[in-house]
């Protein structure tokens, strides 16, 4: 047996406190597992901490903890959402991707397996990403006091000089841009959380949405604004945009993609899409006479081939996001209170 | 789930309203109770009333199940939790519902005491035979919908011989409380709400069928709809009401007969009639005292009985002082006409319990029309004159 074709583990091994204790079972651990699937060279300066060449530009760094039941799930893992999630969010900073840190916290009795699998897809979505994985940490805590896996990322990208994003630059009349169809990622989740069967599969849309980005700024550079719509969905988003500024937002229902999957689980549960969390999209706000150019290069890619123009900016009712319904009433889109449930009756 | 497209479609909505508008008689005010919070959810998630004419006006009954749980009954479920050190399982709403000195359920968990939240009375049933050593008590609330879980849920813990599962038992019954929202004129003219029909619940009369409701057509000469709960399905409901009251007729007509018969399932009633007996009266948050408007555990499932398994105190319960919640739940008075709306309770920090569920009034309000409210509000507000 040649030393390449070596297990890296021993089957049906489980994670053990000795794993995290800095010795040889770390290293071996660390080697065999994170170094084998995040192999690049920021990874093999093999210091405490990373040096990376100044870049020119502006730097974007923006930190996630990931906490997610099941691990696996329709659509990706805990593994490559971690990579998604972080690098989408320096994205909407306007930056381009350079580096990602990762820290696991792993609970003890957690199988090699998964956690190899884990690594593979993360170690595979931050290549796919352009984005090495820099440095890491590993810690393992008791059995019961995790909840198999935590990963925590942070990701450092660079911002170009002529870049501007963020709300100070919205205004009345701009308009707001979705990538695309609402509330697959949560609806998967909560699908296989509960083992609920909808006929078809719903996948998550975990995706890495910079090279989208890219193209978007390059033929729009003064975008006013970018938003991942995850956690909380799109009305927490749009509320968060809304919160104590001098303008309000109006959507458009029809307007909204929401796939029937979708639309037709949310109903049976009880659930708003709206409020469904998503992790592989976005929201622009740009001025009115650039949407159509942001919407052709979107349709470029996959993660933006069913972008929208979803509704406006507005100077009345400050403070409101407001929606005008398919049927043609008006509504305020409010936060969503509490955790969304099922409804009783 | 094929037909949901086709119950929202813009133009046909357009088209309704248009008929709605014709034929609404300018020289009169129709004043319609949805008896059941699914359907104040929808009128207010889809904004049907922008699609009405001024004269149509929609009156919120109390049939939302968390709502109109008493504060009392709370209290004691939050006394078998602290005092009898059960495992308490109930619907998520119920845990937010604030009881005597603003303690709810969460609070109780949050203190210590074994709450958890269930999506089914199986759940509840898994967690009983997982935990053998502790008792396991299912709050179980809700209209005729949520009753027939219940009944499964004691039939099947009563067949597996389980010692450790009981029901607390507050299911109640639409037509009785329709029918006392009806007599509430006699009771206390001050309170009464001028109704000209109904809109009839239809979760409820899937079960029950649309035949119970014919008293109400029969002897109180109140045209009642059993409507759907798409927004095209209320507002096609109203335009059937609208007529029933130009023409002078009064009916019970079924415009959710794609689901609703009038017999409705017989199958679930006889779980349910084997299970469960009418109790002589039920307290109802806002209604009071209500004659046989709920239902008990029969003598004969009395081991799944949590109120004969537990002796609960008697005690005196408090609602929060100018919460407005039992006058809404009548009918009688709105959101806005509540000095805590909006101010100190929200669904994040309710007072009481319309604000704590989607299908309750003031969270429907806060939630989908708040700017319009709190804008009346302070209308109103500039008004008063000065003191
Ligand atoms: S606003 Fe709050 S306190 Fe007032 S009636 Fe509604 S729930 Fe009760």
């Amino acid at each position: 047996m040649t030393p390449a074709s070596k297990a890296r583990f021993r089957k049906g091994e489980r994670v053990a406190m000795s794993h995290g204790g800095g010795g040889r079972a770390m290293a071996d651990l660390i080697r065999n597992i994170f170094a084998h699937h995040f192999a690049n060279p920021l990874l093999d300066q093999k210091h405490d901490a990373t040096l990376i060449a100044r870049p020119e530009g502006r730097i974007v760094i923006s930190t996630d903890g990931h906490v997610i039941s099941p691990l696996f799930f329709p659509g990706g893992d805990i593994g490559s959402l971690a990579v998604h999630g972080t690098l989408n969010d320096v994205a909407m900073g306007g930056g381009k991707p350079i580096a990602l840190s990762a820290g696991f916290i792993i609970e003890e009795g957690f199988p090699l397996d998964d956690l190899d699998r884990i690594a593979a897809s993360m170690g595979e979505a931050a290549r796919a990403a352009g984005m090495p994985i820099a440095t890491g940490d590993t810690k393992v805590v008791e059995r019961g006091k995790g909840d198999g896996v935590f990963i925590t990322t942070t990701g450092i990208g660079v911002v170009d000089d002529a870049v501007d994003i963020g709300p100070h630059r919205i205004k009345p009349g701009q308009a707001v841009v979705l990538s695309g169809p609402i509330g697959d990622h949560g609806v998967a989740i909560m699908a296989s959380r509960q083992n609920l069967e909808f006929g078809t599969q719903i996948t998550s849309d975990s995706a890495a949405l910079h090279h989208m980005v890219a193209d978007m700024l390059a033929a729009v550079p003064d975008i006013a604004l970018l938003r991942d719509p995850t956690r909380g969905g799109l009305s927490a988003t749009m509320n968060e945009l809304v919160d104590g500024a001098d303008f309000g937002l109006i959507m458009d229902e029809a307007a909204i993609p929401v796939r029937t999957e979708v639309a037709s689980a949310c109903e049976l549960l009880g659930l708003d899409p709206l409020h469904i969390a998503n992790e592989g999209k976005l929201v622009c706000i740009c001025d009115m006479d650039k949407v159509q150019t942001l919407l052709d290069v979107m349709a470029q890619h996959d993660e933006g081939r069913e972008a929208r123009c979803i509704g406006e900016v507005c100077a009345d009712q400050p403070g409101f996001v407001r929606m005008k319904t398919a049927i043609g009433g008006m509504r305020v889109v409010d936060w969503l209170s509490g955790e969304q449930l099922p409804r009783i009756c | 789930m094929k037909y949901v497209e086709e119950f929202r479609d813009p133009k046909l909505a357009e088209n309704l309203a248009a008929v709605i508008r014709a034929e609404a008689d300018s020289a009169r005010e129709y004043n319609f109770m949805e008896f059941c919070g699914g359907h104040t959810h929808a009128i207010f998630r889809y904004g049907v009333q922008d699609l009405m004419p001024d004269n149509v006006h929609f009156v919120h009954g109390p049939g939302c199940p968390v709502c109109i749980l008493p504060v009392r009954r709370l209290d004691d479920a939050i006394e078998l939790a602290d005092r009898h050190g059960v495992i308490l399982c109930s619907y998520g709403d119920m845990l937010r519902v604030p009881g005597t000195k603003r303690r709810s359920l969460m609070v109780a968990k949050s203190e210590g005491a074994d709450v958890r939240m269930v999506y089914s009375t199986l759940d509840a049933l898994k967690i009983a035979r997982e935990n053998p050593d502790k008792q396991v008590v299912f709050l179980g609330i809700g209209f005729e919908t949520t009753t027939p879980p219940s009944a499964l849920a004691i039939k099947q813990a009563s067949e597996e011989e389980l010692e450790n599962f009981t029901l607390f038992c507050n299911h109640v019954l639409t037509p009785a409380a329709i029918r006392h929202i009806l007599d509430a004129p006699e009771i206390d003219p001050e309170e009464a709400v001028r109704l000209d029909g109904f809109l009839g619940p239809s979760h409820v009369s899937t079960v029950i069928g649309s035949q119970p409701y014919e008293f109400l057509a029969d002897k109180y000469q109140k045209p009642v709809v059993i409507a759907g709960f798409e927004p095209l399905d209320v507002m096609q409901s109203v335009l059937m009401l609208i007529r029933q009251v130009n023409e002078g007729r009064v009916e019970v007509q079924n415009q959710y007969a794609r689901v609703v018969t009038r017999e409705g399932n017989e199958r679930a009633q006889d779980l349910v009639d084997e299970i469960f007996e009418i109790r002589p009266a039920f307290e109802w948050r806002g209604l009071g005292s209500v004659p046989e408007s709920a239902l008990s555990i029969r003598e004969k499932y009395a081991a799944f009985d949590a109120e004969k398994r537990f002796e609960i105190s008697e005690k005196v319960s408090r609602e929060v002082k100018s919460c407005e919640c039992p006058a809404i739940l009548r009918g009688v008075k709105k959101p806005k006409d509540c000095k805590l709306f909006g101010n100190v309770c929200t669904p994040e920090t309710p007072m009481g319990s319309c604000m704590v569920s989607s299908e309750g009034s003031c969270a429907a309000y806060w939630t989908y029309r708040r700017a319009e409210t709190l804008a009346e509000m302070a209308a109103e507000r500039d008004l008063e004159p000065a003191q």
